[in-house]
């Protein structure tokens, strides 16, 4: 076999010719190259060397070489032979493909790294770190439809919202919407920091999840933004933050375990907080705060949807596993069993804004409203957990064991 | 346990630790125990070898010359063990700027030829050697200017050539002496553009590192280790890293009638002499 690389040089792309011409080939072969630019022996000598062929010395070769002359006299293309090495073939030798494209295998291997999921995988380099390879710990077939319409519903926090301040709102009401925003921050910040936190023990061979638990931390982000943005809207200034609430985020965060984590935050809390947020734009005093509730809740529906289609694939396929999502809603019913729950400010400032004003017939209205969120609030619980496999009565055990903080 | 071969070798760049960290692990795995001392220098490493300190050392071409210099004049005998594959048939070639109107060897007649370390048998002794076969005399007929960076590493630091490239390319000197793989690699990092080089004349080829054993090593172990080194293969993942990371495909055994141009050198310069002294008076490694 013969390549002519006339006036290309191997230090401007010729090699991509002779990768090319003795892909072809199989070890021990002979590659004839020929080619006029300045030192075309010298540098195919090195370039052969390192990459494990040879050139062949010029008493081997076919022809008479003319090595020794100027660039301009090689000119002439002095024939020049290499023999392809076996370097290549070995470093492939032990390569596996990464799975399908299309599909999801039940174990995914460490060796594969950082690999696409299809790609040939040279043998070697790094395992990677990764907690989560087993696809009925992680997986929902639900994943990558959700991941498409989460991709398909982003938003952008600054265009899609009018910052106008509001006017006209009573100063005690909005008093309680920077409580209830403060409150929101760091709800959104403890689901923010949890799906971010699996993303990186998450093997990325289950890609889909991967993607669409980046997806669920861009929509916390936002979520972050927007609250916080609609708090300092009028004043600049921050709500308060309770020791309980944040005891019951914490336990959220104590969590090891990628399904019961996520069983916990999506299925139970965010689940919750889909109401509340319902609750909170129905009853906004102002547009702002009627958008940026009515936003985060259509993101919330997804991370839900997510959440119990995973447990479900699970509860599913093995249902000793509903005894350990039991389990873990009692040790962190346990767990918070001395703290008090919602922060009273946040609670009553639910009620003065569903109330609308100070009159006492109006704030029995608002009480009124808040019960009849907790009651939708754990219907919601029961339905989902019901959907996941428990029956009816364990169902309703169960939501009655939730955190009174509502994530 | 068998008391372990220890492995000299010379510590040009951070990555000799990893490699020979490396190939420990490696040897062990199968049974031979080694262990490694670095040195900064190659004079060190080459008199340590003839005095059994180590009973191997991975040389350079010119630390190979010093220890059979060395080991002859004692009657003893070092042996020539394994080398890269990548070791073998390298050349140097003398370089002008291309247009510069120099076309053949002759016309670096009273100019200025740029040249690595001293001690750096691809940059400096064997071209310098090559232009003296070819009818110029060092120092007579054209003036050596030397780029000493990284003496005592024997030419394995690439700096003292490059300088010598970028002292044509300002136009401090007429031409450099570089080995042929560095004509691909000072283009690829922009030292000089592709096709700025034009080459005036290039050596015959040579060849380089050399593992080396001490007179004193047991001939048994080495065996052992020879076949160990000879048998790693380029399709196991973890040798491959290691093979990488040193520059080589394959070991080979050794041979050193590559080694005669440099020999050479080595009398015409002065550089040791016969009984393997260092009688160059410049060279402070
Ligand atoms: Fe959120
Ligand atoms: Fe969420």
């Amino acid at each position: 076999m013969t390549i002519d690389l006339e006036d290309l040089a191997l230090d401007e792309g010729g090699h991509i010719l002779l990768e090319r011409a003795l892909a072809g080939l199989r070890p021990g072969e002979q590659l004839e190259v020929r080619g006029r630019s300045g030192g075309l022996s010298l540098m195919l000598g090195a370039w052969a060397r390192s990459h494990g062929h040879r050139l062949l010395p010029a008493a081997d070769r076919p022809m008479p070489a003319a090595d020794r002359l100027s660039s301009d006299e090689l000119s002439d293309g002095p024939s020049l032979v290499l023999e392809k090495g076996a370097a290549h073939d070995q470093r492939w030798s032990g390569a596996v493909r990464a799975g399908e494209p299309g599909g999801v295998l039940p174990r995914a291997d460490r060796t594969w790294g950082l690999a696409a999921r299809g790609a040939l995988v040279e043998a070697g380099g790094p395992k990677l770190d990764v907690a989560w390879v087993e696809r009925d710990h992680v997986w929902a077939d639900i994943a990558p439809t959700l991941y498409a319409r989460a991709a398909a519903s982003q938003w952008d926090p600054n265009t899609i919202i009018d910052w106008t301040p509001p006017s006209g709102v009573p100063d005690d009401i909005e008093d309680a919407v920077v409580q209830i925003m403060t409150y929101l921050v760091e709800n959104e910040q403890a689901a923010l920091m949890i799906p971010a936190r699996m993303l990186g023990t998450l093997h990325p061979h289950y890609r889909e999840v991967m993607q669409l638990l980046a997806s669920q931390v861009a929509d916390e982000a936002r979520h972050v933004e927007i609250f916080t943005r609609r708090a300092l809207l009028t004043r600049g200034q921050m709500g308060r933050s309770g020791a309980d609430g944040r005891e019951s985020l914490q336990t959220l965060l104590n969590e090891p375990d990628f399904t019961l984590a996520s069983f916990l935050l999506s299925v139970l809390g965010e689940g919750t907080f889909v109401d509340l947020l319902k609750f909170i734009h129905d009853f906004a005093p102002d547009r702002v705060t009627a958008d940026v509730t009515r936003l985060a809740a259509r993101d919330e529906a997804r991370h839900v949807a997510f959440g119990v289609a995973h447990t479900a694939y699970i509860a599913h396929s093995d249902p000793a596993f509903l005894g350990r999502l039991r389990g873990a809603v009692e040790r962190r019913h346990e767990a918070l069993r001395d703290t008090a729950g919602l922060n009273q400010s946040v609670f009553d400032g639910l009620v003065l804004l569903a109330a609308g004003s100070w009159e006492p017939a109006a704030i029995r209205r608002g009480w009124e409203a808040v019960q009849g969120l907790q009651r939708r609030m754990d219907e919601g619980r029961r339905r989902r957990l019901a959907a996941i496999g428990f029956p009816d009565g364990e169902a309703a055990e169960l939501s009655a064991l939730h955190t009174k903080n509502f994530m | 346990m068998s008391t372990p071969l220890v492995i000299g070798s010379v510590a040009y760049d951070p990555k000799v630790v990893t490699i020979w960290e490396g190939f420990r692990g490696f040897l062990r795995e199968r049974g031979i125990e080694t262990d490694f001392v670095l040195y900064s220098n190659y004079e060190r490493q080459v008199e340590d070898l003839l005095a059994n300190r180590i009973d191997l050392a991975w040389n350079s071409p010119l630390a190979w010359v010093r220890a059979d210099r060395l080991a002859r004049a004692r009657g003893l005998t070092v042996v020539p063990l394994f080398m890269r594959d990548s070791d073998r048939e390298l050349r140097s070639a003398v370089v002008t700027r291309a247009g510069s109107g120099a076309e053949t060897l002759s016309d670096l007649r009273g100019k200025r030829v740029g040249v690595g370390a001293v001690d750096s048998p691809q940059s400096t002794l064997i071209p310098l050697s090559y232009l003296r076969s070819q009818g110029l005399v060092p120092g007579e007929d054209f003036e050596v200017v030397r780029f000493d960076v990284g003496v005592g590493l024997h030419g394995d630091h690439v700096g003292g050539e490059r300088d010598a490239v970028i002292a044509l390319r300002e136009g401090s000197v007429d031409a450099a002496c570089v080995l042929d793989a560095n004509l691909i690699v000072f283009s690829q990092e922009g030292t000089v553009p592709s096709g700025y080089l034009s080459v005036l004349g290039q050596t015959e080829p040579f060849d380089h590192c050399m593992m080396t054993t001490a007179p004193g090593a047991d001939p048994e172990a080495v065996a052992t280790l020879n076949d160990a080194f000879l048998a790693m293969s380029y399709a196991d993942p973890t040798v491959r890293r290691l093979l990488d990371l040193e520059g080589l495909k394959q070991w080979l055994p050794g041979r050193t009638e590559n080694y005669a141009a440099l020999e050479r050198a080595v009398d015409e310069t002065g550089f040791y002499d016969a009984e393997g002294n260092i009688t160059a008076d410049d060279y402070r490694p």
